[in-house]
């Protein structure tokens, strides 16, 4: 168990810091990585604590997929160079004061509520949902996964395909000069529209005519 | 020290969600930082549901946490899109000059 404490500690404090790091950080490109750092400790907490599956999935889907598409825009919109070229920080020194105090206000509220919560395990465990010893988390989540809440995981299938049409259709831009394909137009050509036999008399050539 | 349990994990979680409501309002540089806040916020809501399903031996807090990283995940790439054809409009994502809305 000091194993545990000492682990826990030490992957808490390195995602507080990092996730301090970023809000403040000037630099986006850093922010990213820092946001990286929080989700891969959070991911390894959850893996000490029993939750195997979502800590892996933290891993694919925050960092090989959400962190690297926040990359990719930050890096695509140029945004470090603008913000060295107009360096000001009144809004910042501005916003600091009730940004503070907004954040110190409902960090007390949250702690209040923990503060205030009984761990009395009151709440009795649903046998089909319980924990199986002999099962893995996986096997476990699997189980309830593709029984019980068969409909929320296709509607959240449809949510994310939705979002991938949505992400799509609003970054679309319909470009000039670019030669694109034409399906039916291609596919529906005879050969009487693209072929013609000319008979080509001795000593003279052959004129095109459009 | 002392054994870590449930409230160790929640108290985590409330930083967490602490710091990512301070980064929307403190942030004033771009949208996209508000953006990896917003995603912050739903990483202590997720930590929640799983220390939560841990304590209670009930495995429904992790599926919803699964849904959760869904709708994140839906919600980083619709966010994105925006902030790309903003700036393709714009050519800024100055969080001060955004007030087309007159919000």
């Amino acid at each position: 168990m000091l194993a545990h404490t000492l682990f826990f500690y030490f992957f808490s404090t390195i995602t507080v810091f990092s996730a301090i790091m970023v809000i403040v950080t000037r630099n986006t490109v850093y922010s990213v990585f820092f946001l990286i750092l929080v989700f891969i400790s959070v991911s390894v907490l959850f893996i000490m604590i029993g939750a195997e599956f979502l800590g892996m999935i933290m891993l694919i889907v925050y960092v090989g997929a959400v962190a690297v598409l926040f990359l990719f825009v930050v890096m695509m919109l140029n945004v470090v160079e603008q913000i060295t070229q107009k360096p000001k920080r009144s809004g910042i020194i501005n916003n600091m004061s009730v940004g503070s105090i907004v954040g110190a206000i409902i960090f007390l509220e949250l702690l209040v509520v923990i503060g205030g919560w009984k761990y009395k395990g009151t709440f009795l465990p649903l046998s089909f949902t319980s924990t199986n010893s002999d099962l893995t988390n996986t096997h476990a989540l699997g189980n309830i996964l593709y029984t019980d809440y068969i409909h929320l995981f296709q509607i959240s299938g449809m949510i994310l395909l939705i979002a991938m049409i949505g992400a799509i259709t609003l970054t679309f831009s319909k470009r000039e000069n670019v030669k694109r394909q034409k399906y039916f137009d291609q596919i529906q050509r005879e050969k009487s529209s693209g072929v013609s036999l000319v008979d080509v008399e001795s000593g003279k050539g052959v004129t095109f005519d459009e | 020290m002392s054994e870590i349990g449930l409230g160790h994990y929640l108290t985590l979680a409330a930083i967490i969600f602490t710091i990512g409501i301070t980064g929307i309002f403190l942030n004033r540089k771009n949208v996209i930082i508000i953006l990896m806040s917003i995603e912050l916020i739903l990483l202590a809501v997720n930590i929640n549901l799983v220390s939560f399903s841990i304590y209670l031996q009930n495995l429904v807090g992790q599926v919803f946490a699964m849904f959760i990283l869904t709708v994140a995940a839906a919600e980083a790439a619709v966010g994105l899109a925006i902030i790309v054809i903003y700036y393709k409009n714009k050519g800024s994502i100055d969080v001060e000059r955004i007030s087309s809305l007159k919000g």
